[in-house]
């Protein structure tokens, strides 16, 4: 056994080390043009060209030499690379050389932007700079990963954990992605609402743009227009009921009903996973429209004139009353589930009868899911961009509003910022409401142990009705989806119902020359970003949320109840505030990334990070802690421990957590319009540009292919992890304590 | 068997851990386990026995004193760095390894070759009578035997010390005694320092060299299994291991190390234990009250129960109730029968109040 307290060569630490040197002194300093994916610099100019140059020869030419205090920093670590981890130097050096370093660069990065310095009282202090810098490249992020894990590890070593840098770096790091993307962004919105014109802070300013009457006017109670805000709280309290009530339905079927076809119902709760979310809004209007066929149907039934009745309130209700039902199905069908059986049939030999049982016990145990459910769907409407823009007509709600804002002739990035701290106030608020509420009580019933008996049946009372309401929506559901597949092959809606496969030609068009396959089609460009980009996402959302959740259930460290709050609260931000505020963030140096790729796939890892933490930490908890602490004391550090003990383990959960995050970064919507560009266009927003355009033929048959393209990822996924589980055991084998 | 011992005393000096601000899992403790011995931490749950093991392994850090295996200090030493390997009461075989990976496991850790860790693992195996089962996945294995592939993993590390966490717990009451007699003859084969927990007083009068009884956080008496048996320092010790009835009594005299006792004109002469005249407690083992004695306290039979090997007895009086055995199952007394009972001649103690 070796020990490590008193060994004196560090591996982890040379490795940082030498990160550090690579990215000061070979890697180009500065954010190259092209992206992250371009290496024509290496031909052009590098390593003297000013815009290529790394940082070392950058200073060599005596240019930027406000970078030259970062040599202090690399220079530092050098010192201790002998010393022993536990003199108590090498941790006071390692700290001191990462704080410096990283301190730094950030404090350059904020202070000296494209025209100077960013702040006038370094101007008045230091005088006119002359130069100017751009965002950071390959070499300063380098260099910036490198102080921060030396710093981490200087702080393992001072025994912060036990002193184990693994755990302190996967911390340090979780923190810091977290803060540049999550909070970051956030509070540079929030400092927007308050900018003038000509760029000067005012709480005026914020105050004329917040106590607008287009926001909380409440004119619809004599006939005028209502405020976005109150528009969108009524709307998403109103999504919020009927999901939960439908998903409860849903859900008492398919666990407490003799119903036949339960594993059918079952498959509707895929839909809301593989659904771009404002389809069911271009099949609301193939079937409710002015030319709609339901709509004409009963024109021409009545002699009536037909009405654009969907347009406003009800149509946006019915599309993501449609749209978020199966997640709330989702979520309590697991609920109804995990109430334990026992409790049931307790209850029935202490003589309370089925509907009583149903009612003093089920349902008070159903509690938590019931408010997650509502939770969910009042998230998910307010933060919905697509229904409201395509079906919303004079009904403004705060998503579209801050689109219009930032998009429209107005461009007005304070009002923006206003609106989108509404939003997020509104959503917040639910968020800790809930968690106020369910904080009190502890309503757990599985123990662990395996849990024998059988739910019992609904009484006959309750389960007519219900069954009435599940069937009816379901089988609305099915019509709907069946509309949009038709819908894709009908030349002209309501005018030309001839058949044709005309718009997918449009789209999907491919010509084979003699250099190869030409995709022709309009729709190929975004099509392909769209899965590139989702593709790069997906391992990366998937590794920060399983690194976050094996943080959050198998380590304990001071503030990781913030820690915890920190890494969930991107899920109660809705995207098209993510959206905002990455544009007001990331347009400008330091990271300077709007209108890449980059930007893309960042948003999707912090948009879609809470989901794989909630995967990760429910499949952890499976996991028996005796399992890492047996590997502990076989000498496994706690990297090795998780890579080759829990990351096995958790394959299935990390497959379903890759094809989760590739799902959901090709349906996203909402922050997407916000930060695709000409190179970088999405399929989301493509569609969304069709619509605008009336091409609705065009653009159902764009989402027909994906909704086809999701659905074959989702079942090889399911036919992957089915196939895994038994050809490991894993059921069987895990520990039964 | 090629399996060597480095067998370390392990040392605990005023050690205390707290959980949160003010739960006290362990109160002060000060403990020797001596090299190659095999020491028993006994008690009632929550009684900070599984805290101490922990401590031991570094999967638990003590908020104050102590703690040192060998002559290092290993206080803050986290698991992955002592020279420590434990048994789990789950096992923690890990379900996706085989069972040779599973043995193999610490041993890529501690700097062995592939081959040498291999042929390590292999004699592990067949040192606790598993050869030929290297292939199998754990979920293949009985309990029993995956019971002896986690004491495998843990022994061929050579630990300094082995520390069982109850792993008998999961076993059926027969295999038990097979799998205790086993631990027994490898720890005593090897010359392991060996620390287990249990809550089975049997199981711990059975494998121990010695005994440590805690009770709320702190130790309630050290001793060999004779010792705790025969002279329980108190009412707790002399309850908890073994059953034991007390009763109260006059000491009517005192002589050199010797004591006279008497209860409702009984009298028995015993060891003192320093104890001055007056009342007191003394505390007698089921099977060392003789039933039908010429002399003795009187007494009415309220239950008899016949479990195979002997009688209990349920016996009544003026001095409370008190549970005997007896040998003699072809004549069982009967309920309602008015006996005599008198103590044997070694065997009862006295308890200081």
């Amino acid at each position: 056994m070796t020990d490590d307290t008193t060994k004196t060569t560090h591996p982890v630490l040379i490795f940082w080390v030498i990160a550090g040197w690579v990215g000061f002194c070979l890697l180009p300093w500065y954010m190259v043009d092209g992206g992250l994916w371009s290496f024509e610099w290496l031909l052009d100019g590098y390593p003297f060209d000013e815009d290529y140059a790394p940082a070392a020869f950058l200073i060599g030419q005596g240019e930027k030499l406000w970078l030259a205090p970062l040599l202090i920093a690399l220079l530092l670590p050098l010192s201790v690379l002998r010393r022993a981890k536990s003199d108590p130097l090498y941790a006071r050096i390692l700290i001191l050389s990462g704080a410096l370093g990283f301190g730094w660069l950030i404090a350059q990065g904020f202070s000296i932007g494209i025209r100077g310095y960013n702040f006038d009282w370094l101007e008045s202090v230091f005088g006119e700079l002359g130069d100017r810098q751009f965002g950071m490249g390959y070499g300063a992020m380098i260099c910036a990963s490198s102080f921060l894990f030396l710093l981490t590890q200087g702080v393992a070593a001072r025994g912060a954990i036990n002193g184990d840098v693994f755990v302190v770096s996967a911390i340090g790091g979780v923190i810091t992605i977290v803060t540049a993307f999550v909070f970051f962004p956030i509070a540079k919105m929030l400092f927007a609402a308050f900018v003038t014109e000509d760029g000067a802070y005012s709480i005026a300013v914020f105050f004329s743009k917040f106590f607008d009457d287009r926001l909380w006017g409440l004119g619809c109670f004599w006939g005028a227009r209502c405020g976005a805000a109150w528009n969108s709280l009524f709307l998403a309290i109103l999504v919020g009921f009927i999901t939960t009530a439908l998903g409860l339905c849903f859900a008492l079927v398919v666990t407490r009903s003799g119903f036949r076809y339960k594993r059918a119902l079952r498959a509707l709760t895929v839909l809301p996973i593989i659904t771009p979310p404002f389809v069911i809004g271009l099949a609301l209007i193939l079937l409710f429209g002015l030319s709609g066929s339901v709509t004409q149907f009963f024109a021409e039934l009545f002699g009536t004139q037909p009405t654009r009745w969907l347009y406003g309130m009800p149509g946006v209700l019915i599309a993501q009353t449609l749209a978020f039902t199966p997640i709330a199905f989702l979520v309590l069908i697991g609920v109804v589930e995990g109430v334990s059986p026992s409790m049931e049939e307790a209850a029935q030999t202490l003589r309370a009868n089925r509907w009583q049982t149903f009612k003093t016990v089920s349902l008070p145990l159903m509690r938590p899911g019931l408010a997650n459910a509502f939770l969910l769907g009042f998230i998910e409407s307010m933060a919905d961009f697509g229904n409201p823009l395509v079906l919303g007509g004079n009904f403004d709600v705060l998503s579209t509003e801050i689109f219009f804002a930032i998009v429209g002739a107005q461009y007005d990035q304070g009002r923006a910022a206003v609106l989108a701290m509404v939003l997020l106030f509104f959503t917040l608020s639910a968020f800790y409401a809930q968690r106020a509420w369910l904080g009190k009580k502890s309503y757990t019933t599985v123990t662990g142990k395996g849990d024998a008996g059988v739910h019992p049946l609904m009484p006959t009372g309750l389960s007519i009705p219900v069954l009435t309401v599940a069937l009816g929506w379901a089988v609305f559901t099915i019509v709907v989806y069946a509309m949009i597949v038709y819908g894709s092959v009908v030349e002209l809606w309501g005018v030309n119902n001839s058949l044709t496969f005309k718009h997918y030609v449009t789209a999907f068009s491919v010509r084979f020359e003699a250099e190869g396959i030409r995709w022709t089609g309009a729709a190929w460009d975004s099509f392909w970003t769209t899965i590139t980009i989702a593709a790069i996402a997906a391992p990366l959302t998937a590794a920060v949320g399983l690194v976050t959740a094996y943080l959050l259930t198998r380590q304990s460290f001071a503030g990781k109840d913030a820690f915890e709050f920190g890494t969930m609260l991107s899920f109660a931000i809705p995207g098209t505030v993510i959206g905002v505020s990455y544009i007001l963030a990331f347009n400008v140096p330091p990271i300077e990334i709007t209108g890449t790729g980059v930007i893309l796939v960042v948003s999707f890892i912090f948009r879609n990070m809470p989901v794989g933490v909630r995967a990760g930490i429910a499949s952890m908890s499976q996991l028996d802690r005796s399992l890492d602490e047996s590997s502990l004391t076989l000498g496994a550090n706690s990297w090795q421990t998780f890579r080759r003990i829990i990351l096995p383990l958790l394959r299935p959960a990390i497959l379903a957590a890759l094809v989760y995050s590739f799902v959901r970064a090709m349906t996203a919507i909402s922050a997407v319009i916000f930060l695709v560009s000409a190179e970088y266009d999405m399929a989301t927003s493509y569609i969304i540009g069709r619509v605008e355009n009336n091409d609705y033929g065009l653009a159902i048959a764009y989402s027909t292919t994906l909704i086809f393209v999701m659905l074959s990822v989702v079942a090889l996924m399911q036919l992957i992890v089915g196939r895994t589980k038994i050809g490991r055991r894993m059921t069987q084998s895990r520990t039964n304590v | 068997m090629s399996l060597q011992s480095k067998a370390a005393p392990v040392r605990f000096e005023s050690v205390t851990k707290m959980f949160g601000k003010d739960v006290v899992a362990v109160d002060n403790i000060n403990l020797h386990v001596e090299a190659g011995k095999l020491v028993t931490l006994l008690g009632p749950s929550g009684c900070g026995k599984t805290t101490t093991l922990r401590m031991i392994a570094g999967l638990e850090m003590a908020t104050s004193g102590k703690i040192t295996i060998g002559d290092r200090d290993v206080t803050k030493l986290p698991a992955t760095d002592r020279d420590v390997s434990m048994v789990f009461q789950s096992y923690a075989l890990f379900p996706h390894m085989s069972v040779l990976e599973n043995v193999m496991y610490g041993l890529t850790f501690s700097g062995f070759a592939k081959d040498e860790a291999r042929s390590r693992a292999l004699d592990g195996l067949e040192l606790v009578g598993l050869k030929g089962f290297d292939g199998r996945l754990p979920s293949e294995l009985s309990g029993g035997q995956q019971q002896r592939v986690a004491v495998a993993r843990a022994l061929v590390l050579e630990p300094q010390v082995l520390l069982f966490d109850e792993p008998l717990s999961n076993l059926d009451a027969k295999l038990r005694r097979q799998v205790r007699e086993d631990i027994r003859a490898i720890q005593q084969d090897l010359g392991l320092t060996v620390v287990y927990v249990t809550h089975d007083q049997e199981e711990a009068l059975a494998v121990s060299d010695e005994i440590v009884v805690m009770r709320n956080a702190a130790i309630a008496q050290i001793g060999t299994p004779r010792q705790l048996y025969d002279a329980p320092n108190d009412r707790f010790v002399a309850d908890f291991i073994g059953e034991a009835n007390l009763l109260a009594c006059q000491i009517i005299s005192v002589e050199g190390d010797m004591a006279t006792i008497e209860i409702e004109g009984y009298r028995h002469t015993l060891s003192s234990r320093d104890m001055p005249q007056g009342p007191a407690t003394v505390a007698i083992r089921p099977s060392r009250l003789v039933i039908g004695a010429e002399q003795g306290i009187a007494a009415t039979v309220a239950k008899a129960t016949y479990v195979g090997v002997r009688m209990e007895y349920t016996l009544t009086g003026a001095f409370g109730q008190v549970f005997a055995v007896h040998d003699d199952v072809d004549a069982p007394l009967e309920p309602g029968a008015e006996i005599r009972m008198g103590f044997a001649e070694k065997g009862p103690v006295l308890l200081p109040e």
